[in-house]
């Protein structure tokens, strides 16, 4: 049997030494009116056959399409290295280092993400990670409600309706009033923000760049929140991070992104990373595992899991939150892509993509009937309104192996003409050229 | 060793891209670009690659150590699974492509994948209906838990209270609470669910049973139909947190026995790795009743055998997930059930309990085991006598297994054992391990009783002895540009 | 070792109420239990508590307990030597490791006296 080592005789002297004759006594507990009404498996398979079943299915889904979809999870260049390393044993096949003194290698791999993400993203305090940035919204939101002690808040439309999603289901219960402040445009409507804001609110939260790729300065939302006791939560884009102000630099209290981005594959949706960064006066709300540094008996840095009273083994139902594990792996992933490409590396990486986008943006918004959703600064995203519906336009042009990005009729529905385009530093002038051409030719 | 942000030497990094021909400014006003260097570390990629690869050797793994971790489930990962999981047809596809419309045809295989899984999960468990969605076994419970209020909430009953036994896992009174439940506590008897105790707090208020079986002691819960007959005939539902599904692979399906909804844990009972500390995932199962609040989207399958999304289900539960949960995670369960098939899985189930009893009978000697009777895949001893005796505890004995080259079993937990020491081997080590084992734990239980202050010096083969978790807390330093608070 | 001349709580918390002001603490039990202390969580001067409920949380590396106020009152003065020495609580739960001063409004319900605090500390054991 795969994986079973046992051989007729061990079990024969493992069966003798627990005094049963065989291994259904052990089962006698599992009356047979609970045994299955059935368990229908197809037989075992060997290795090489599952193989060749997987590598089947892997090649009835299509890649070869020319892509410029994002909307939150992005195609960027991942060195070799992050795979050589991460699929290191000691790595992937270790547990969550409650037994530190076995687990340095995890703890201070964490410690260093933990550094990295904060600064990048310009915080003081970092937790170990959520599931992924949707996740991290709906944590950071719950920081502030515990931190503020208030039960309203404000959600801006241009925060992914993904992750907007999600907050709706994971808040049902908990008797908070969300209110999502429409957007203008795929513009954060300010005065519309500054209307809704009172001194009941614990939160407000928006995305920069947002999820139509526009950006914003928030520094007078920010302030204004601050004034009135609420938080501001940002939810950011880390690779365009190394070009663009930081949410804290215009005063937020908690950032947080969706990690993929940083050197995690597509993998058609998972698993991905929740980064969550905070000032410090917030640390003792951030939920999850948190790593430390301190010193054994004789004196040598060493690194644990810490505040640990916060979380769930130990509070139970007052645990600031319910969860238990991070993506260790993923968020190793990241440090070790941020740790290769530098400061540089990523800027480059962001400019790259930025100038891709922006030569898009050019050559799209120059076709008749084409027109940019807004004139706000954007990175290397941007949404554009087509003559005809998005689902359409996508239909026509995925005949000639182009997705030209993300029709935004779910999520939008008033805006079925719009298109969110996304450019990486992988995409081809050409392509986007061709691009181009194939959108003009719809007319 | 030094972080990495210490070994950082100025221009030293490497090149990945050409020098852009443009600049932020010129896309990007002023007042929206970054002012200040984040400081990432700046080196070449064999710094980078022998920091990590020397990190690497500070740690234990599967792959060199055995792991009796009770409750974790801690079996070998088979490495065709990582092979496969990196497929570029499934590595570079993106999420967001099923959701255009025609496109769904081009994330075949993808969909397939995630119906497939969820299908033999079904059979597994004896459920109807599952979603993957959740992408670890909090999340899971949590997402169990806003089921089960939806389908009360459907019903208009005012239910508000979910009870958990006192030996449960800290994360299901914590899921519930966050579904919005009153948690209450049953008292166990003899180590299971006590029936009376349950009768007493089982009322027209109570949503919602959950449940662990085998138990958090490894022990069956003996009298299941009593209590599934109990919660049903109180207008309650009935979870299974699949924690300990390794035990009953093929021997008891939590459907047939009655329970509405469950997760499963694929990091434990389907060998993908546990990654340092993630990624997991953990998909619900559900009866029929419960199946139209699942989370959206759900994989269906046409008359022509084309999978695409569905997202009407206007009961769901909404998101819970951004998409279809951790895909590759996912991938990887979906090939070791696969590659077991129908007896491979049984045979997992019956040697991870025998492997179980053999530990057990074999330690009972040197260790006290408070429940000392047949049990499934794991079982609990207790360091309390030691303790009182020679205040040699757990986490003495946890640290001294270090020494010879074991990670510890599971401490403390469950709460309801003092000086717990859960160990639970799995069905992959051999019988070499488990014997070497015993003959460790024999040396360190002989060497508390006659030298304590040894063990208690434990470990001291490690790249660092026991750590000050007090000064950790207290000078709260989380990053390496953090000072100590104090 | 229970003070005779402080009131006590059944969950863990000392009085010492001396005219119309109560200085409010944890018991040696408590801090025996939670082990080595590292943070404590305190409502501002000027923040009403209430008897029998949760006035803040304390912490310990292992372990998070809710505090709950023996009286019902006014806070007019905190333990400021807690936040950068919370071990205080630890050395001197009696002492120096008291965490607030309330002004009572009216009158407590439900104080335990040291006797009576003896056994409830005996059976939580």
């Amino acid at each position: 049997m795969p994986y079973i080592p046992h051989t007729p005789e061990e079990v024969r002297e493992m069966l003798e030494s627990v005094g049963v004759s065989s291994v259904e006594e052990l089962f006698a507990d599992i009356p047979q009116t609970l045994r299955p009404a059935s368990f229908d498996l197809p037989p075992g398979m060997t290795e090489m056959a599952v193989r060749g079943r997987l590598e089947a299915l892997a090649a009835k889904n299509r890649i070869d399409f020319v892509s410029f979809l994002g909307a939150g999870f992005y195609d960027h260049y991942v060195p070799a290295a992050v795979d050589a390393l991460v699929m290191r044993g000691e790595f992937y096949t270790a547990y969550t280092p409650y037994q530190a003194e076995a687990s340095q290698g995890t703890l201070q791999a964490t410690f260093e993400y933990q550094t990295a993400v904060c600064r990048l993203f310009g915080m003081d305090v970092a937790n170990a990670s959520v599931y992924d940035g949707g996740t991290a919204i709906y944590e950071a939101l719950m920081m502030a409600v515990r931190h503020t002690k208030r039960r309203k808040a404000l959600i801006c439309e241009t925060v992914s309706p993904i992750y907007r999603a999600m907050l709706a289901t994971f808040t049902e219960k908990l008797g908070l009033t969300l209110t999502t402040v429409p957007h203008a445009r795929g513009l954060t409507d300010f005065t519309a923000f500054a209307d809704a804001l009172d001194s009941q609110c614990a939160a407000v939260v928006v995305a920069s760049p947002n999820f139509f790729g526009s950006i914003q300065d928030y520094t007078a939302l920010f302030a204004k929140a601050k004034s009135l006791g609420a938080l501001s939560i940002a939810s950011a884009y880390p690779v365009m991070q190394s070009v663009l102000a930081t949410p804290r630099s215009m005063g937020a209290d908690i950032c947080v992104a969706e990690g993929q981005s940083l050197g995690l594959p597509l993998s058609f949706g998972g698993p991905y990373l929740g980064i969550m960064t905070c000032t410090k006066e917030l640390v003792r709300q951030m939920p999850g595992r948190i790593v430390g540094r301190t010193a054994d008996g004789n004196g040598r840095t060493g690194y644990v899991l810490t505040l640990q009273a916060r979380e769930q083994h130990i509070r139970r139902q007052k645990a600031t939150s319910n969860i238990c594990s991070n993506q260790a792996l993923c968020a190793l992933r990241v440090l070790i892509h941020l740790c290769l490409l530098g400061d540089e590396g990523l800027r480059r990486q962001a400019l790259h993509s930025m100038e891709k986008a922006h030569y898009a943006a050019q050559r799209l918004s120059a076709l008749p009937g084409v027109r940019l959703l807004n004139d706000a600064p954007f990175a290397n995203e941007f949404t554009i309104l087509l003559p005809g519906t998005a689902l359409e336009s996508c239909t026509n042009l995925m005949r000639w192996q182009y997705v030209p990005g993300f029709p935004l009729t779910r999520y939008y529905p008033e805006l079925d003409n719009a298109l969110v385009v996304c450019c990486t530093e992988k995409h081809r002038l050409a392509d986007i050229d061709t691009l181009a051409d194939m959108i003009g030719a719809l007319q | 060793m030094r972080t990495i942000f210490e070994k950082s030497r100025a221009g030293r990094e490497g090149v990945w891209q050409e020098k852009p021909g443009a600049a932020a400014a010129d896309f990007i006003p002023a007042g929206l670009l970054r002012e200040h260097d984040a400081h990432l570390p700046s080196l070449s990629e064999l710094d980078v690659v022998r920091h990590f690869t020397k990190l690497s050797r500070l740690n234990f793994g599967v792959d060199a150590n055995f792991y009796p971790l009770g409750s974790c489930t801690m079996k070998y990962n088979p490495k065709f699974t990582e092979v496969v999981a990196g497929l570029d047809g499934f590595a570079r596809l993106h999420p967001l492509a099923p959701q255009l419309c025609v496109a769904a045809k081009w994330c075949q295989g993808s969909l397939e994948v995630i119906y497939e899984t969820e299908r033999l999960l079904c059979e597994i468990t004896g459920m109807d209906a599952f979603t993957l969605h959740p992408m670890a076994g909090a999340h899971g419970e949590l997402t169990g838990a806003l089921i089960i209020a939806a389908y009360h909430a459907d019903r208009g009953n005012k239910k508000t209270k979910i009870i958990c036994p006192d030996s449960a896992h800290g994360t299901n009174p914590a899921s519930a609470a966050i579904a919005g439940f009153e948690v209450v506590t049953v008292a166990s008897k003899d180590g299971i669910v006590d029936p009376d105790a349950l009768a007493a707090v089982l009322d027209e208020s109570v949503a919602g049973v959950m449940l662990t079986c085998p138990n958090t002691l490894g022990l069956f819960e003996r009298h299941l139909p009593k209590i599934v007959e109990m919660i049903h005939d109180a207008g309650a539902l009935l979870y299974y947190d699949g924690a300990n599904l390794n035990a009953i692979l093929g021997k008891m399906r939590p459907g047939d026995a009655g329970f509405d909804v469950m997760h499963v844990n694929l990091h434990k009972t389907f060998a993908t790795p546990h990654g340092g500390g993630g990624p997991g995932s953990g998909p619900v199962g559900v009866s029929q009743a419960l199946a139209p609040y699942l989370p959206i989207s759900r994989v269906v399958k046409d008359e022509e055998g084309l999978y695409y999304l569905d997202y009407d289900y206007p009961k769901s539960i909404g998101y819970v997930a951004p998409l279809y949960g951790n895909f590759a995670v996912i991938l990887k369960a979906y090939a070791y059930i696969l590659r077991l098939g129908r007896e491979g899985l049984i045979r997992v189930s019956e040697q991870a309990v025998l492997a179980a009893n053999y530990l057990r009978t074999r330690l009972e000697t040197c260790l006290d085991i408070p429940y000392n009777r047949i049990c499934m895949h794991e079982f609990v001893a207790s360091a309390e006598k030691s303790a009182q005796a020679t205040g040699v505890r757990a986490i003495d004995l946890a640290k001294a297994l270090l020494d010879r080259g074991h990670h510890a079993p599971t401490v403390y937990f469950p709460l309801i054992v003092k000086e717990a020491v859960m160990i639970e081997p799995t069905e992959t080590e051999s019988k070499d391990t488990l014997d070497g084992f015993v003959e460790d734990l024999r040396k360190i239980a002989a060497q508390a009783e006659h030298a304590p202050d040894e063990v208690k010096a434990a470990p001291r083969t490690t790249s660092v002895g026991r750590l000050d978790e007090t000064k950790a807390a207290r000078d709260m330093v989380l990053t390496a540009d953090m000072t100590p608070a104090r | 070792m229970i003070p005779g001349d402080l009131k006590y709580t059944k969950s863990h918390e000392w009085a010492k109420i001396e005219g119309d002001t109560a200085v409010v603490g944890i018991t040696d039990f408590a801090q025996h239990q939670l082990g080595d202390i590292t943070f404590v969580d305190l409502p501002a001067v000027g923040a009403n508590v209430t008897e029998g409920k949760e006035l803040g949380s304390i912490e310990s590396v292992k372990a998070a307990s809710d505090l709950y106020s023996p009286v019902t009152g006014e806070v007019v003065a905190v333990n400021g030597d807690l936040e950068a020495t919370p071990e205080l609580i630890n050395q001197e739960p009696y002492g120096r490791g008291w965490l607030i001063k309330v002004k009572i409004t009216s009158a407590p319900a439900n104080l335990l006296s040291a006797g009576e605090y003896e056994a409830v500390a005996a059976s939580d054991h």
